[in-house]
């Protein structure tokens, strides 16, 4: 116990005297002290070039010091620790803020105090490794005076989520809050904030009286209502057809709710477009059938609705499927010893009961159309959406990060209202009748009426989907599609060419780089969304500590957090001290991480639930640490779980693209940004290929690991849905 | 290798464990001698489960002073102290086998592995089970699942030896078995053991000394003879052994004879069994079921008139269901051969043994 502190203390100093303290990357050398290593360090740096300001850190480091050489048990040990880590951390944060690359960051201050001699740079290693010191001996200090049970394991690694969640979620929707309100001369004014928030272009109602497009809020409200209400019909039908009749190919309805997983969230725009673009399929067969001319109808509205609801049907199928098992056939069973008809029955308990769930699954389609980015650009033409709005203001020729953020500032909004109506109706209006006790009823067969419209609804829209993932895998080995439909490799060789050169094999295809970074991206933030997702799961399964509450919530926010405004608030407080990693990877990584890491919660929490909590504490009574605990009995019992969260972190992390294109850089591209940018350019060729060698990819990756971990299939379905069911937007 | 004994005495000192607002255990003190088997009786929620596991340091408790073998473990975690538990689920590690079960908390402890391993063979050897290390948990039975939880708690030699509940998830036959082995062991190797229950009959057979708890406090302690022969206030009376409690009044003490009117008859009671404390007054008549005798002849000397409302034939007895003066009572009576029919009006006379006086 007392060893960890005293091993805090040192990397603390360590971090201060010996590290560099800002970070070397290119824009700050102007204002980096010469020389690196010991040159470097905050130590030296306060002392010889006049960075006063981080001397102040001496105080809590020699308080470490000075709770290290007490004597073991003294009633200060514990309290210097905490207030001298507390003090530290809060010094390294104020005075990081306050002071940036051209010295006082906001006027007032150099008023109050005079103006600096110099700025400084962005955090580096050393500034990292004195503020995690910092942070454990705050925790150990807590720990120290009884809080979570005297367990230093468990306060740090409350502390450590907590920090990283501010650090990664919190900082930077405040940064878009702020600088909303940005008054253009770096002030913070509430009269800018309320002039971008009601600008005329995002709620003007002209659509309605004359022959004008809306305001871009109306958009995407009208686009995400009919998403959400096709979806979740279409849901419906599917779960009726899978769980209430006896259809034969459920395993191919199951295929469906595969597909989403594995597909970037664009392609079906893609696909769209090989059959209804201007030499699309069926424009072409159209045409010549009955001589209808080529027009660019789908480029709009009726295009992003149609692939929308394409993308997202699965999703509604999954939450659906769990709504219509859920409900105890035992009480239609009871209905019918009570005289209703089948109709009847299915009127007067069979809906009532799966009304919730409906209502839930209408949120979600609502949720993933406000956030879904890919198809509205791609599709989207004249028809704005908010999600697309962000991105211009950004990266177009406006580029205006106010607007953006004001744009961004309403979308969370709209995302969090759904987001919360959705929690409440899962909390408090599940009728799911599922219990311990066995049901052995079998459902009653549906009423022909509802029969036939779920087979007329969900059959065509299966075929359909296939036909499109067909086009897609399809399209790629054609010369140009609609045009020239002649077979071809060509943009297989475009896009993964091999050659031999001098020096060996030279990866040719223009698409390597971007797939090698991919790939390095997802497998590096796989494990880490794991481990960071079955860390605060333990915590919110395992441990009881004040505050448990309002930690879940902060932990499942990002949840609610779309995609765009991820992206736009990690450009806006990642791009300067005192933190600052644009245009690396590991922006890309921690974007990633950090989007991905609720899902990873979600199933560790239902996977940990299931082990019983009296086998930690048999543990802990047999001697074993926390940290013991976990390595020895909770983690070889989560290996199902751990191997689900890997796979869909990596899956996901592949093919995400609402956030990270805000943060691709030329060095590291991903596919996803890659192939959007393809598209924009028209090469569809290209796109198509690339985006169906990811499919395959993706497809052969998660067959491979069912394969693996096939035999332990111990709550992986559930874990599986659940992941699906409350995937980040 | 042999499993030696460390045995320690455990002591509370007006420990008190809140959650928010409810209080679970409410300033209690006691102490447990070496050697001992104490059991925690109450029923449920009356704090003692949350009182094990402050010994344990599954809980940390709110105030007040836990020693343990004279230490200070206040706030020591239950990995740092050297108490195990034997827990009501068992709680064996679905994924080892049993000897890696038994093993676990010496491998964690930095054992040797070959070491653990003769350990814990010794372990399983002294419960009984020897020959079954390579087994999982999931192929032995409930009764066998218990033993091995047994085993994994002894091998490391614990101070204090913690039993929840043990014996809830086994039925009636082995529940007596395994009860009498528990103590055997005990009683062998000389440990201290803190065992919760809620069924007073199986606190009566195992128990050195017994703390009953109520609603957070602690209602009484004493010997399992203690309890049932002079219970301190009409919940102990009533929580062991049961009792009929009537309305009565204490009228004098004196000659090692306490006179109790009930009714209009005065009883004399042993006055040794009556708290020194207690005033004259009104106070409870705790009887026990089987202390009321049922007599044919109607009023005579101090028997009180009883109508039988209900008679239950159990096989080994009789369970009557009474209407009197004094209120319903309930009485058992070993004599089966002759029952006495519901509907009939008898006299219930009191035997000496079986009447307490408690406070009102």
């Amino acid at each position: 116990m007392r060893h960890s502190s005293a091993l805090w203390v040192v990397l603390g100093w360590v971090g201060f005297a010996l590290l560099p303290w800002f970070s070397s990357a290119a824009t700050q050398l102007s204002v980096n002290p010469p020389g690196a290593g010991l040159a470097g360090s905050a130590l030296i740096d306060g002392l010889a070039n006049g960075r006063w300001w981080l001397l102040p850190l001496l105080a809590p480091l020699v308080a470490g010091v000075g709770a290290v050489a007490l004597p073991r048990h003294h009633s200060l040990h514990p309290w210097l620790l905490l207030v001298g880590g507390a003090a530290g951390l809060l010094w390294t944060v104020v005075q990081g803020f306050a002071i940036g690359l051209n010295g006082w960051n906001w006027p007032g201050l150099a008023a109050l105090f005079g103006p600096l001699p110099q700025g400084q740079g962005a955090f580096g290693l050393g500034a990292a490794l004195t503020m995690t010191a910092f942070l454990f001996q705050t925790t150990g200090g807590f720990a120290g005076l009884g809080c979570m049970k005297g367990d230093r394991f468990t306060a740090g690694a409350i502390g450590l989520v907590l920090l990283s969640i501010a650090l990664f979620v919190f900082l930077p929707v405040g940064f878009v809050l702020s600088s909303a309100g940005d008054s253009g001369a770096g002030g913070f004014s509430p009269l800018a904030l309320w002039t971008r928030l009601t600008a005329p272009d995002i709620w003007r109602l002209n659509c309605l009286y004359e022959n004008r497009s809306c305001g871009v809020v109306w958009n995407s409200v009208f686009l995400a209502t009919m998403t959400g209400l096709l979806t979740t019909l279409l849901g419906l039908a599917f779960a009726l057809v899978a769980v209430r009749t006896g259809f034969r190919a459920k395993g191919l309805l199951r295929m469906l709710t595969v597909l989403p997983i594995i597909t970037p969230p664009f392609v079906i725009s893609l696909a769209v477009i090989l059959l209804f673009g201007r030499t699309g399929t069926v424009t072409l067969a159209l045409a010549d059938w009955f001589g209808i001319p080529p027009s660019r109808w789908i480029y709009g509205l009726p295009g992003v609705l149609l692939t929308q609801t394409l993308a997202f049907t699965p999703i509604a199928f999954l939450v659906m499927i769990g709504v219509v098992q859920g409900i105890g056939p035992s009480l239609e069973e009871a209905a019918q010893t009570l005289r209703a008809s089948l109709w009847v029955t299915f009127r007067t308990v069979t809906w009532p009961m799966m009304r919730p769930g409906v209502a839930n699954a209408f949120l979600i389609g609502f949720i993933e159309s406000l956030a879904d980015f890919g198809n509205p650009l791609i599709l989207g033409g004249n028809y704005d959406v908010l999600s697309t709005k962000i991105y211009f203001a950004v990266v177009g020729a406006q580029n205006d990060p106010g607007r953006a953020a004001a744009l961004g500032i309403i979308l969370l909004g709209l995302c969090l209202g759904a987001f919360w109506l959705q929690r409440r109706w899962l909390g408090t209006k599940s009728y799911a009748t599922v219990s311990g006790k066995g049901d052995n009823g079998v459902p009653p067969a549906l009423p022909t009426g509802v029969r036939v419209a779920a087979f007329a609804t969900a059959l065509p829209w299966a075929v359909f989907t296939f036909i499109l993932y067909g086009m897609v895998l399809f399209g790629g080995f054609t010369e140009n599609w609609g045009r020239n439909n002649s077979l071809t490799l060509r943009h297989y060789r475009n896009a993964f060419d091999l050659t031999w050169g001098e020096h060996g094999l030279i990866w040719a295809g223009r698409a390597w780089d971007s797939l090698f970074t991919t790939i390095q991206v997802a497998g590096l933030s796989a494990p880490l969304t794991a481990a960071v997702g079955l860390m605060t799961a333990y915590l919110l399964v395992r441990q009881r500590f004040a505050g448990q509450s309002a930690f879940e919530f902060f932990t499942m926010l990002s949840f609610a957090i779309p995609g765009t405004v991820i992206g736009v608030s990690y450009i806006l407080a990642f791009n300067q001290p005192p933190v600052e990693l644009t245009g690396t990877m590991a922006i890309l990584i921690l974007c990633i991480v950090f989007r991905n890491m609720p899902v990873s919660i979600r199933a560790g929490v239902a996977a940990m639930s299931q082990i019983d909590r009296s086998l930690d504490e048999s543990s802990l009574t047999l001697g074993a640490g926390n940290l013991q605990t976990i390595r020895r009995v909770i983690l070889p019992l989560l290996r199902p779980a751990i191997v689900a969260s890997l796979v869909y972190s990596f899956v996901r992390a592949i093919t995400s693209i609402s956030a990270v294109i805000f943060l691709v850089s030329p060095e590291h591209e991903l596919a996803t940004a890659y192939i959007v940018g393809r598209v924009e350019q028209g090469d569809f060729g290209l796109a198509i290929a690339y985006s169906s060698a990811l499919i395959v990819l993706m497809g052969a990756v998660i067959a491979l690991i069912q394969l693996v971990v096939g035999e332990r299939r111990i709550g992986r379905r559930t874990t599986d849905r659940l992941a699906l069911q409350e995937k980040p937007v | 290798m042999s499993i030696a004994t460390n045995a320690s005495g455990v002591e509370f000192r007006n420990v008190t464990r809140r959650y928010g607002q409810a209080v679970a255990v409410n300033d209690v003190s006691f102490s447990i001698r070496a050697g001992d088997l104490v059991t925690l009786l109450g029923p449920s929620g009356c704090g003692k489960t949350t009182t094990l596991r402050m010994i344990a340091g599954l809980e940390m408790a709110s105030s007040g002073t836990i020693l343990i073998g004279g230490k200070d473990v206040t706030r020591l975690p239950a990995t740092d102290r050297n108490v195990t538990m034997v827990f009501q689920s068992y709680a064996l590690f679905p994924h080892m086998t049993v000897a890696e079960n038994v093993a676990y908390g010496l491998v964690v402890g930095g054992m040797r592995k070959t070491d653990a391993a003769e350990k814990a063979a010794a372990g399983l050897d002294l419960v009984g089970l020897s020959g079954y290390g390579q087994r999982l948990p999931s192929e032995l039975s409930g009764g066998q699942q218990q033993r091995v939880a047994v085993a994994r708690a002894l091998v490391l030699e614990p101070e204090v030896l913690l039993f929840d509940e043990p014996l809830s998830n086994l039925d009636a036959k082995l529940r007596r078995k395994m009860r009498d082995d528990i103590r055997d062991l005990q009683q062998t190797l000389g440990l201290t053991s803190v065992y919760v229950t809620h069924d007073q009959e199986e606190a009566l057979a195992v128990s050195d000394r017994i703390i009953v708890m109520n609603r957070s406090v602690i209602a009484q302690i004493g010997s399992p003879t203690d309890l049932y022969r002079r219970p301190r206030d009409r919940f102990v009376a009533d929580f062991i052994g049961g009792a009929n409690l009537i309305e009565a009044e204490l009228i004098g003490r004196g000659d090692g004879v306490a006179a109790v009117r009930v009714g209009h008859a005065v009883l004399p009671v042993p006055d040794a069994d009556v708290a020194a404390d207690l005033p004259l007054g009104g106070v409870l008549l705790a009887v026990r079921p089987n202390a009321i005798r049922l007599r044919a002849e109607v009023g005579t000397g101090n028997g009180v008139p009883v109508t039988v409302r209900k008679a239950t034939y159990l096989g080994s007895h009789m369970e009557y269901g009474l209407t009197s003066a004094l209120g319903d009572l309930f009485a058992i009576d070993t004599n089966v051969v002759n029952p006495v029919p519901a509907g009939t009006t008898v006299t219930a006379r009191f035997a000496d043994d079986g009447v307490m006086v408690v406070p009102r």
